[in-house]
């Protein structure tokens, strides 16, 4: 019964005690006082509880699965106890803790006899050594062998030297065109103004070499230039994905409903909007590309099918410094 | 019991006159000295929430069936990355809250790294003997802006994954290696073999975090051992003696209100704001692409100048030498990095000063610096507005081609005018200054005289 | 007693009068086509083309030639639907992008001239798509397919050199499906064959899920992704965190 009573009594001095002291009676202040500020006590005090109660309510929610927005709930109540938490203190450093404005010496820029130490440590430890360029020389040279040494390994990363296979895709002479299911594309079904994807039969989709776009233009329209000339299979033609200047995927296909009043048909990157002509080889018409994309040459075989009739015309994908000196391989 | 715990601390370590100093180390009062520490505390954020995060995440771009509950993705292929982050965003609980706040505190970050770099670099925070905090810090910059495109590349959705190739090309652009260099990194042409994600999440999760973390802790130290700087007010504030607030008791709340007020604010932005809604862009295919697509922020100049620049690859005997993408991916970034490693430098040699400097200028104060200065930034926010130009052709019908070439020109001579009017604003200033300060003076004396006794030679 | 009887029938006979030519009738349509599309469109939907092709300009370039319009022969109602109820006809001028504008003309109006175009020629009808029998997770692989490129991917619209892939969230389930096999503008074409009626029934439920999609993050800043995103860091993140910094510290003064 006692016991309780000092308990009780303990909560009521915590709960409703104040009393300001001296830790050290006697000995000269080192922190000037503050003045007791009871209104900004109570502020800190009801802040810190609101953090608390919001704590909670971030538990609660977290518990209650049936409530919508959770996100938002869980947010709020975390974001305003933090915030509250954050008034405290800042409450507390503003009206609880005294207000100083201290002055200091900055350190001094340097210490010259100290530094005159050092170099003379530094150098009679070793001036006894008669050959010190030398063998200052000699333990670089070894650390830089080592370092490289121990470097090496990292070109195991991957094929460094190895760039050929930047032009390597998975098209060869006969490889059949499928859609994005695995269907065989045939020529017949391909219709004039619409814009089709196609893979390589068998391959990975995921490869820069594998997807193409594939338009019909009517026959009289296509100007291919003198290399690129039977490239097409009867006005279908197919070009790389990929565009040539940093490697989106090139999916916006622009045709004219009405071709006296709007622009000519070009295949459009959304990245940086770099605009192809899909009638002259996939020439760059707009945009920052710096190479036309890379053309797929085509032919019907006995069924009806689109197959390719070899690689592209050039490496596929963005440029890097042996694009132009290199074909695309298999 | 504070008796206990210094004594016991003391007694192992030894550290009791070091915290007896500590505790009463000034700092200066000006509001502009909390930006760096807000960039700290956002720091601590990501870290906290991104531990969190790494605990969720699969790095692995095998390629799976989603059968979870967001509907529009149901039996779709995607990699086992994205279907990671996808579940912690739909399937988990609180999942969502933070890896949004994860986000947004990347974000917050680099806005007030270049908030606290404008406070450094404009008043001169930067000269002897904290050039080499400077560089430390410029160096955080950049590896924080690689670290951020990291951490959303890692998600695997369409966006990003568009930005990813886009940073691959951009690589492949580096004259004479550029190729060699990203044929290594991701062990073939883009996408890359199985490796090359966990490698990209290590790089995000372990290697960039111990960096960052090292140079900051190395760059606080520094920040420390010589001082803060401060603005002179009064005759106390000199090169000599530094004035400011101690650390115990003032400094403290302060200090501590901010990180926790920092943190507040980021948790409300990851409840309230939605960030990265990568359920809504759908899985990565190189084969498929999004108009609007762009990187975050801290990366849109980037974009802009990737835009502007005209479609020519640099050959030279065959070799394309300079692919397109380097001028805007590699050589604009460089060049304002470059920019900011070498203005201590530069303007060492411009103004002939080499003498220590704890006292900042009022951006004001040094003309040239912050004409020069202002026009860097306006260069790099002219890049950083073209980059969304589609948009304002969406928006409001103004003609792409034509906004393309009014950003070439603009981009030449935003940053020239702009330095001009700022360098005429400093001046003027100064020296509007320097008319009150007559006139102080001159009623001062007025005063003074007034007060003084006449002298009318009459006998006294 | 006659007079008044008399103007009771003149009256109805009056009242009569339109009824002979009903309003949605392809003999009222085709006093509006010569009122509205016939200066363009020609006499009887011959239309009106120059004999260049794609262009005239000397790059292939768009030139916006005066009264230049398709023939309408046989284009059927689902382009007269298309075009009237979006209101991208009657167009100001040959050669603008069409665009979603205030209806100049009523649907009673817009139902004559339907059927007058129809009228021209054998053509399509109007589609009856079936959105609610469509896939939803099918539509979003579809559009992302063939769609997001021009449109975004939430149908937020977008650009392409030369035009502007206009929003989808005020298009009505019968206007995508026209749109989609039409191809108007610059947009290209997608036939039963290329796109079949079921997967155009997932395309239209993915779209009409994107004007309210899953926005569980919070406020969505319009899901267009990053721009705005940056505006809310500096504009809402930073600028209260600044805010905070000068509430803490002092400024200078004087």
């Amino acid at each position: 019964m006692a016991r309780a009573k000092d308990w009780l009594v303990a909560a009521l001095v915590l709960l409703l005690g104040r009393r300001t002291r001296t830790v050290r009676a006697g000995a000269p202040r080192l922190v000037p006082k503050r003045e007791t500020d009871d209104r900004a006590e109570r502020v800190a005090l009801l802040l810190l509880g609101l953090s608390s109660v919001c704590a909670v309510a971030f538990i609660v929610v977290y518990a209650l699965d049936r409530l919508p927005a959770q996100t938002q709930l869980l947010g709020l109540a975390l974001g305003l106890s933090l915030l509250a938490l954050a008034a405290a203190l800042i409450v507390t450093g503003k009206r609880l803790v005294p207000e100083e404005e201290l002055a200091d010496d900055y350190p001094p820029e340097e210490h010259p006899a100290e530094q005159d130490d050092v170099e003379q440590l530094v150098d009679e430890g070793v001036d006894g050594i008669s050959r010190r360029r030398l063998l200052k020389l000699g333990l670089v040279g070894a650390g830089g062998a080592l370092g490289l040494a121990v470097i090496t390994p990292a070109l195991s990363f991957g094929p460094f030297f190895r760039v050929r296979e930047l032009v390597v895709t998975p098209w060869r002479s006969g490889r059949r065109l499928v859609d994005e299911a695995g269907r065989p594309l045939r020529a017949a079904e391909l219709e004039e103004k619409t814009l089709y994807t196609a893979f390589p039969e068998g391959a990975d989709d995921e490869q820069q070499g594998s997807p193409l776009v594939l338009v019909r233009l009517p026959r009289q329209e296509l100007d291919l230039p003198p290399e690129l000339a039977g490239y097409d299979a009867e006005g279908i033609v197919a070009y790389s994905k990929i565009c040539t200047h940093a490697g989106c995927a090139v999916s916006l296909y622009r045709t004219p409903l009405f071709p006296p009043t709007e622009p000519h048909p070009a295949l459009v990157c959304p990245c940086h909007y770099s605009t192809f002509d899909p009638a002259r080889g996939g020439r760059v018409v707009f945009g920052p590309a710096g190479r036309p994309l890379p053309m797929l040459p085509l032919e019907i075989d006995g069924k009806g099918y689109l197959r390719a009739k070899g690689n592209f015309d050039g490496p596929v994908g963005p440029s890097w410094w042996g694009v132009r000196n290199r074909k695309a391989g298999s | 019991m504070i008796r206990g715990a210094v004594r016991f601390l003391d007694q192992r370590t030894g550290t009791a006159p070091f915290l007896r100093k500590t505790l009463r180390y000034l700092f200066p009062d000006h509001w502009s000295f909390l930006l760096g520490e807000v960039a700290l505390y956002a720091f601590i954020v990501l870290v906290a929430t991104g531990i969190y995060l790494t605990f969720f995440f699969v790095d692995s771009t095998h390629q799976v069936v989603y059968h979870g509950p967001y509907l529009p993705l149901r039996g779709q292929r995607m990699s086992e990355a994205y279907r990671s982050v996808l579940d912690l965003s739909v399937s988990v609980k609180a999942g969502l809250l933070i890896r949004q706040t994860h986000h947004w505190a990347a974000n917050v970050f680099l806005a007030a790294i270049i908030l606290h770099l404008f406070r450094i670099f404009f008043t001169g925070a930067y000269r002897k003997p904290r050039d080499l905090t400077y560089y430390i810090g410029v160096t955080m910059l950049a590896l924080a802006l690689l670290e951020g495109f990291m951490g959303y590349s890692l998600v695997d959705d369409l966006m990003s994954g568009m930005g990813l190739f886009i940073a691959y090309a951009v690589g492949l652009s580096i004259p004479f290696v550029g190729a060699n260099v990203m044929a290594g990194l991701f062990g073939g042409p883009f996408p890359g073999t199985e490796s090359f994600w966990p490698r990209l999440y290590m790089a995000h999760v372990l290697l960039f975090p111990v960096l960052i973390g090292t140079l900051l802790t190395v760059h606080l130290i520094l920040v420390a051992l010589r001082h803060h700087t401060q603005f002179r007010r009064r005759q106390a504030e000199t090169e000599r003696t530094v004035v400011g607030v101690p650390l115990w008791p003032g400094q403290t709340p302060r200090s501590l209100g901010l990180m926790i007020g920092v943190a507040g604010v980021l948790f409300l932005l990851g409840g309230l704001v939605q960030i990265n809604p990568i359920w809504l862009w759908g899985p990565f295919h190189t084969y498929v692409s999004t108009n609007g697509a762009q990187p975050d922020w801290y990366l849109g100049w980037l974009i802009g100048a990737l835009r502007l620049v005209p479609g020519w690859d640099l050959e030279i005997g065959g070799y394309t030498v300079v692919p397109n993408p380097f001028w805007g991916g590699v050589a604009f970034p460089l060049l304002v990095i470059g920019f900011l490693y070498l203005w201590p430098w530069i303007e060492r040699r411009l103004t002939g000063d080499h003498g220590f400097h704890n006292i900042l200028d009022r951006p004001r104060d040094a003309a040239r610096r912050t004409a020069i200065g202002v026009a860097v930034v306006t260069l790099v926010l002219i890049v950083l507005v073209a980059g969304s130009s589609d948009r304002a052709t969406v928006l409001f019908g103004i003609s792409y081609d034509s906004q393309v070439w009014l950003y070439r020109v603009l981009v030449f001579v935003g940053p020239v005018v702009a330095g001009l009017v700022a360098y005429r604003v400093c001046v003027e200033l100064q020296r509007g200054e320097a008319v009150e300060h007559e006139r102080h003076r001159a009623e001062g004396e007025a005063r003074r005289a007034a007060l003084r006794p006449q002298r009318t030679g009459r006998p006294s | 007693m006659r007079l008044p009887v008399l103007t009771l029938i003149a009256a109805l006979a009056l009242l009569a009068l339109p009824a002979a030519a009903p309003a949605s009738s392809p003999r009222r349509g085709e006093q509006l086509y010569g009122r509205f599309c016939a200066s363009c469109h020609g006499p009887g939907g011959a239309g009106q083309t120059s004999s260049s092709q794609i262009g005239a300009g000397p790059a292939r370039d768009q030139v916006v030639q005066g009264g230049l319009g398709p023939p309408l022969r046989g284009v059927g109602a689902r382009a007269a639907d298309f075009y009237l109820r979006t209101g991208y006809m009657p167009l100001r001028r040959s050669g603008l992008q069409p665009r979603r504008a205030r209806l100049l003309l009523g649907p009673r109006q817009i139902d004559a001239l339907v059927a007058y175009v129809a009228s021209l020629g054998p053509g399509p009808g109007v589609p009856a798509p079936r959105p609610e029998r469509g896939d939803l997770s099918e539509g979003q692989r579809l559009f992302a397919d063939r769609c997001a490129g021009c449109h975004q991917i939430v149908g937020a619209g977008g650009y392409v050199t030369g035009a502007v892939p206009p929003p989808l969230h005020t298009a009505s389930a019968v206007q995508i499906a026209e749109a989609v096999r039409i191809g108007p503008y610059v947009m290209p074409s997608f036939s039963e064959r290329a796109i079949s009626n079921r997967q155009l029934d997932s395309i239209i439920r993915y779209v009409e899920w994107t004007r309210n999609p899953d926005d569980r993050g919070g406020w969505s800043l319009g899901d267009i992704g990053p721009v705005p995103e940056g505006l809310v860091t500096w504009f809402l993140g930073a600028s209260v965190l600044v805010a905070l910094c000068m509430l803490l510290g002092k400024r200078l003064r004087g």
